[in-house]
């Protein structure tokens, strides 16, 4: 008998083969440093372009080209990685406020692999440098900023209507209305439980006096901390393009935790600062003279703790309003923030101004923030946050007209706070309050060695494997480490184009891999030996031994494949590279050690009468 | 070719195999894992020097500049430094250690600074132990289903053996048990679990070719034709993994180990204890031939 395959078994493998070596190409082109232009208010040019490679240039740092990429981009690739860093100070140095500067790997990938979206892998963190950050989104204070909200806008309410309340309280999860009378209560009730359908009410009496508890169904509460969790993952996207990080990521992780991770970044108290920054605004009124107690509250001023105002419990509008926001300075050289409100922001503030020209208009500046320190309690450490949130009042001044969807504020202190506070108005404030729980960061120097460690290990550990075969099995160890070499080609082109992030355990799993995927193999080769000591024909033994070890080839890496995906499910960062690496590579060990391995003996010896097989 | 006797060993196998569990389980309870940065939380804190530096000043200037719960060690080389801090992680605590010890005039550069909330470490012990359990309830089930419960009652007694082991080594020796280790300690189950599978498909096979009632004798055959491959997968395995070991560098190490100890204990496992265990849970042919198949094949016969 012959070992055959039909034509279109060897042309499919032979496609396979193709398009893996073309996906797996891009990852053989080294990545440029390169520092990253980019605008969105300005205007980037040619010229501007060359104005700035002259200067790298008079600074004694070598460009390998520069570029525009787009209509407000730019991309200048240097020749040496140590020149990165301060190649963005001099190109940060020359352009002014309106430009991005960020520091970037540049693929130099042909277009023609580009045009097939052949792209190389992504490192991860931990090869190329840079920081990772854990946060957790504060869902209890998520609720209680809702339930605030609500309050105020419940108070408004009732004052339109007429409707005479005492006092409002919030705890947990929900908001407690104190009515002088029973029959102001229910004429409330009747108003707020239309507009307010997300809550349960009950009525309670307590002696003479009245309540209305208004409780958040579990629904509301899960719909809240999920719009917390999704408003502050938009904004820290928003902060971290602000930064002008390249490939910065941003996601979500489990019900109410948010990773970080942004390469190339070294000053990570920067980082943490922008991003873990709560600041927003509140626009309100100055207090009547006559208004009662519980609908005012008195700060004092940022600027001058000593002196304080007392203002108005509502809020005309917040931060969230605006629409844009950029810094700049007066006639007298000081610091502001221009701002620009969206749609319904403008009107709001149109329609509180217009009826109160000539009262004072405050703008107070929130800040939350925690400290956390970690308590002995019960023999246990455990971690206790206190929640801390300063309000100032950074400017107070006559509303001398009706103001409209733009103004300017002033008050602050430096041109660098102001710059901050508008970027932290662009981005958007963060819904709930945040935390760092986790935070890595790894210098340039190790991701490098890292990754030459890693390449080495594969190379060594490779070199092993295919020495090993060819010595125990001969003319077969020629087709098994053929077979590998396939395997690792396709495994790195099912990463590029998975998109997969390579990290150090990720090389460990190409590695582990390489050993374990000649395991098929030796499976075939085995069977195939116990069948010629039968003294079975020679083709009938290759064939006896592929048939016969099928079964327990695919029970085996099944398993491991099961094992594989727990670990992805359960690990976080590195160890899902890992897990990743592990069951592609377990996929693509048994393609190319049951097909492509067969495919070879085949075409080989598989048509011809052979009496001795070398194995 | 030359056949060996591992069946008649068993016992020999089994009280190995006891001693080191209970060894591992005594290690386990009595020293504790010493457990990494990832499931304890902290703070981490990568040094490199320009030249190797004296680790009781490094203690020292830690110690004038405030910082208490701190263990200092050098990390591969002489010149590379870790600091411990149990304090926690407060902004920028990285640029503070560097500042603090460069005040003594040494050159640093910062390689890494790590920290880890105390509940994300928790968090991820709670994980980690039921991704493992989950792990080996979805391997007995997919051994159940293709095979027969007995068989996956062993292949689950031998993997946690294994596991049982690696653990018990990292306790005993102190190594600093992370998350890559317990990355390797997964893989570990699924390498085992592959040999285990191995094994049982052959003896499977030969139960139903052989009309013999010997089980202890098919179970030697079955061993006896699958040594060599399991001798040349765990081979080629453990030489990639001494490459990882000596030059994967020192992030790799511990993740390193594990698989080498856990690949030796599999390989063992795999050809004493699923195969023998199985002798234990007294396996019989009519577990595997199932009873309507063989009466297909006697109606074939009679004519």
């Amino acid at each position: 008998m012959l070992n055959r395959y039909p034509l279109w078994k060897y042309l499919l493998i032979l496609i396979v083969c193709v398009v893996g070596v073309i996906y797996a190409l891009p990852n053989l082109y080294p990545q440029d440093p390169a520092v990253q232009i980019s605008t969105t208010n300005g205007s980037l040019d040619s010229q501007q372009l060359d104005r700035v490679t002259q200067a790298l240039s008079d600074d004694d740092i070598q460009v390998k080209s520069a570029a525009m990429t787009g209509n407000n981009t730019a991309l200048i690739r240097l020749s040496n990685a140590e020149q990165q860093l301060p190649a963005r100070d001099v190109v940060d140095n020359l352009l002014d406020n309106d430009y991005t500067v960020a520091l970037n790997l540049a693929d130099s990938t042909p277009s023609w692999l580009t045009s097939l979206s052949a792209t190389p892998m992504k490192l991860g963190l931990d090869l190329r440098g840079g920081v990772h950050f854990l946060l957790e989104v504060d869902m209890e204070a998520a609720v209680k900023q809702r339930l605030e909200a609500t309050a105020s806008a419940i108070r408004a309410d009732l004052r339109d209507q007429r409707i005479r309340y005492r006092s409002t309280d919030v705890d947990d999860n929900a908001l407690h209305l104190e009515f002088a009378n029973a029959e102001d209560r229910d004429a409330a009730r009747a108003q707020i439980s239309q507009t307010f359908n997300e809550f349960q009410f009950e009525n309670r009496d307590e002696g003479r006096r009245a309540f209305l508890d208004m409780t958040l169904t579990e629904q509301a509460i899960k719909d809240i901390q999920d719009y917390a969790v999704q408003q502050n993952l938009t904004t820290i996207r928003n902060r971290v393009n602000e930064l002008g990080v390249s490939e910065p990521l941003v996601q979500r992780q489990g019900p109410s935790r948010i990773v970080v991770e942004l390469p190339g970044v070294q000053d990570t108290a920067e980082a943490k600062r922008i991003v873990g920054a709560t600041a927003n605004l509140e626009f309100r009124l100055e207090a009547r003279p006559d208004a009662p107690d519980s609908e005012t509250e008195t700060f004092p001023f940022r600027n001058d703790p000593q002196r304080t105002a007392t203002l108005s419990r509502d809020v005309i509008i917040t931060g969230d309003r605006v629409s844009s926001a950029s810094q700049g300075f007066d006639q007298n050289g000081r610091p502001q923030v221009n701002i620009n409100l969206d749609g319904t922001g403008g009107s709001l503030m149109n329609q509180a101004t217009r009826t109160n020209i000539g009262r004072n208009m405050a703008v107070l500046y929130i800040d939350h923030s925690t400290e956390t320190r970690t308590v002995t309690r019960g023999g246990k450490q455990v971690e206790e946050r206190i929640p801390t949130t300063s309000r100032s009042i950074i400017s107070l001044a006559t509303v001398q007209s009706a103001l409209s969807n733009r103004f300017r504020i002033t008050g602050l202190d430096s041109p660098t706070e102001a710059s901050e506070l508008a970027l932290l108005l662009r981005s958007g404030s963060l819904a709930a309050p945040i935390y760092f729980v986790q935070e890595r960061t790894i210098g340039p120097s190790l991701g490098a060695q890292n990754i030459q460690r890693g390449i080495f290990s594969v190379i060594v550990g490779g070199l092993l494997v295919i020495a090993f075969m060819l010595i125990r099995y001969k003319a077969f160890g020629v087709i098994a480490n053929a077979a590998l070499a396939v395997n690792l080609v396709l495994l790195i082109a099912a990463m590029s184009l998975l998109g997969a992030t390579l990290t150090l355990p990720g090389i460990a799993g190409i590695v582990l891999t390489l050993g374990m995927a000649v395991d098929a193999n030796v499976l075939i080769y085995e069977r195939i030996r116990e069948e010629l000591r039968r003294k079975t024909p020679a083709q009938q033994a290759i064939h006896a031994g592929y048939g016969r070890a099928f079964t327990s080839i695919v029970d085996a890496n099944l398993t491991t494949l099961l094992v594989a995906v727990v670990l992805f499910s359960i690990g976080t960062g590195p160890i899902k590279g890992f897990a990743v690496t592990l069951s592609l590579g377990i996929l693509t060990s048994m393609f190319t050690g049951i097909l492509v391995s067969r495919a070879l003996v085949n075409l080989s010896i598989g048509g011809k009468p052979v009496k001795k097989l070398w194995i | 070719m030359r056949q060996l006797d591992f069946m008649g060993k068993r016992r020999i196998a089994f009280i190995v195999s006891i001693v080191l569990t209970i060894v591992s389980i005594a290690a386990l309870a009595i020293l504790h894992l010493n457990l990494g940065l990832d499931f304890t939380g902290g703070t981490v804190v990568e040094l490199h020097y320009a030249v190797a530096p004296s680790l009781d000043d490094i203690r020292t200037l830690l110690a004038n500049s405030g910082f208490e719960n701190f263990q200092v060690q050098t990390f591969g080389a002489t010149d590379e430094i870790l600091v411990r801090l149990q304090q926690t992680f407060d902004n920028d605590v990285g640029n503070q250690v560097v500042s603090a010890l460069s005040s003594g005039g040494a050159q640093i550069d910062l390689v890494r600074a790590e920290f880890v909330g105390a509940q994300v470490g928790d968090q991820l012990r709670d994980q980690s132990g039921l991704g493992m359990l989950i792990a080996l309830a979805g391997v007995a089930v997919y051994v159940a289903f293709r095979f027969q419960y007995k068989f996956a009652l062993c292949a689950i007694i031998s993997l946690g053996h294994d596991v049982l082991i690696v653990l018990g080594l990292f306790a005993l020796f102190q190594w600093e048990f992370d998350l890559t280790v317990l990355a390797g300690i997964m893989a570990v189950i699924g390498y085992s679990l592959n040999d285990t599978i191995i094994v049982y498909d052959r003896i499977r096979e030969n139960i139903r070719l052989s009309r013999s009632d010997d089980l202890a004798q098919i179970f030697n055959e079955a061993i006896n034709q699958t040594l060599s491959r399991t001798l040349a997968t765990s081979g080629t395995t453990l030489l990639v993994l001494f490459a990882l070991f000596f030059l994967g560098g020192d992030m790799i190490h511990n993740f390193s180990i594990s698989l080498i100890l856990g690949i030796v204990a599999g390989t063992f496992s795999s050809i004493y204890v699923a195969a023998a265990l199985l002798i234990v849970f007294k396996l019989e042919r009519q577990d595997l031939i199932p009873v309507k198949k063989e009466n297909v094949e006697g109606e074939e016969e009679l004519p």
